[in-house]
């Protein structure tokens, strides 16, 4: 089977739509991974036991459980026991956004570990207030030295929105199978859904090595 | 925890004419027993050095002063209050983190390894706390902080990152940062210690000055004799958990009645 480039442009409009939406649900779930990661991290470190425990847990299970059983839960086991009816793109955002804040959310602490006791004990002999602790000199140190690990996880987020397929979101994978199947004609469509998710992963991955550099030679 | 209440007795009032106050005090980590049951007091105004063998319990007694560390029996006061207890009907209870917070706000510690926040430049090192604890405004506590860096000889890095700073100018910006709090007391842990031989003199000099200038309390653990003997008005030998002598400088550097003091003195000086 040779290539097909009147083919190939004929499909390309429909597969950079999809990119479109790879891009749009790996962005919002890494926004929700950023967030959900880091408050995942604080309750951790929890004065209160139970809550730290309960958090762990929760980590442990999400990443000891496949994102697709994940997904699937979410869209087709949630709503008709919670009555919350989500749209398939905003399902994967939240499957995916949580799925990597249990990841995220041990990078966090690792930076947060990674701040000198000294730094801690400093603004408790300045008696400064909790709050203002990890505001103003606990975060502002920790975060920088992460900044590149969260940058990794979105690229692996990014490579795994395909599985969003399986409910629906019509990302780039989801148009390469329906033109496939339309034309008959797979090669054009799933090579350059590839090349487009290597358009975008590369240059991603030699930005965050190059972020990683820097933050290694300010630690 | 609580070793001073039999029925009807009651704890003692805490004292308010000592500025630092040691009862029974036993610190332990793990089995190793740091301090047994130590005493001692410090009067206001009053410049105390601590020496002693590495692993006598110095860094320990200051750390327990700034409530780093918990005592495992034995109560401390400071300024006329207990520093983690309470008297309630008549008991002597534990206190909670607004007390403790409260009775710390009269202490302040310099560090052997500075710990500025390197993420700040120097003047909001200084100035962070007393905004946000003592709720001066940023003007004010940003004049006073201009102050006390003249004081310190660094009035020209008050927009410096503490990364841009030698070892001696981080720690005189530790001093000052420890200062603006304006503590009743001030503690100094080995705060020549991380600091090549050549910047040693800045900070001591800096630190004789705002002994003979102020009545603020010190308590200093220090391995520089010299300095010691300069500022001190009693040096405390530990050893073993316990004071084990203690005197005017004049007297114990130069005729010390304790066999573990004339050893350490002597063992201090041949390393030199």
């Amino acid at each position: 089977m040779g290539w097909d480039w009147s083919f190939a442009f004929r499909v390309l409009p429909d597969l950079l739509r999809g990119l479109l939406v790879t891009v749009e649900v790996t962005v919002l779930g890494s926004l929700v991974a950023y967030a959900l990661g880091l408050v995942l991290a604080l309750l951790r470190r929890s004065r209160i036991a139970v809550l730290s425990r309960l958090v762990q847990l929760f980590v442990e299970f999400v990443r000891s459980t496949p994102l697709l059983v994940q997904i699937f839960f979410l869209f087709y086991v949630l709503p008709p026991t919670t009555g919350i009816k989500l749209s398939p793109l905003v399902t994967g955002v939240v499957a995916l956004g949580v799925h990597y804040a249990a990841y995220t959310s041990e990078v966090y602490r690792a930076g947060i570990e990674a701040v000198p006791r000294g730094q801690w004990e400093a603004a408790t002999a300045l008696n400064l207030p909790r709050n203002r602790v990890w505001i103003g000199v606990v975060l502002p140190q920790a975060l920088p030295r992460v900044v590149p690990a969260l940058g990794n996880y979105t690229i692996s987020m990014f490579k795994e929105t395909p599985l969003l397929l399986a409910i629906g979101v019509l990302d780039v994978v989801n148009r390469a199978k329906e033109a496939g199947a339309e034309y008959y004609r797979f090669t054009e469509p799933y090579t350059m859904a590839g090349l487009l998710f290597l358009l975008v992963s590369y240059p991603a991955s030699v930005l965050v090595r190059r972020l990683e550099r820097r933050v290694g030679r300010q630690h | 925890m609580d070793d001073s209440t039999d029925a009807g007795v009651g704890p003692p009032a805490p004292r308010d004419d000592v500025m630092v106050c040691f009862e029974h005090v036993v610190k332990r980590f793990g089995d190793h027993v740091v301090l047994r049951e130590l005493d001692f007091e410090v009067k206001p105004g009053e410049k105390i050095t601590l020496i002693g063998p590495s692993g006598s319990g110095k860094t320990t007694i200051l750390r327990l002063l700034m409530a780093l560390e918990r005592c495992d029996g034995g109560t401390i006061q400071v300024g006329g209050e207990y520093l983690s207890h309470v008297v309630r009907d008549g008991r002597l209870a534990p206190a909670d983190e607004k007390h403790l917070r409260k009775v710390r706000r009269r202490i302040g510690m310099v560090f052997q390894q500075f710990n500025l926040f390197p993420n700040m430049s120097v003047l909001r090192n200084i100035t962070e706390a007393p905004v946000r604890v003592l709720g001066k405004s940023r003007e004010e506590a940003g004049q006073r902080a201009g102050e006390l860096l003249d004081m310190v000889g660094l009035a020209e890095k008050v927009d410096a990152h503490p990364g841009q700073l030698s070892g001696g100018q981080q720690q005189r910006v530790a001093i000052a940062r420890a200062l603006a709090m304006e503590p009743d007391v001030l503690l100094l842990d080995e705060i020549t210690s991380a600091l090549d031989p050549e910047l040693v003199a800045g900070v001591l000099g800096v630190l004789r000055e705002i002994a003979s200038s102020t009545d603020i309390t010190m308590l200093c653990v220090t391995h520089e004799m010299g300095f010691a003997r300069d500022i001190s008005d009693r040096v405390l030998m530990f050893d073993g958990g316990q004071v084990v002598e203690e005197a005017s400088p004049d007297k114990l550097f130069t005729d010390p009645d304790h066999p573990r003091t004339r050893e350490f003195l002597h063992a201090l000086l041949e390393g030199r």
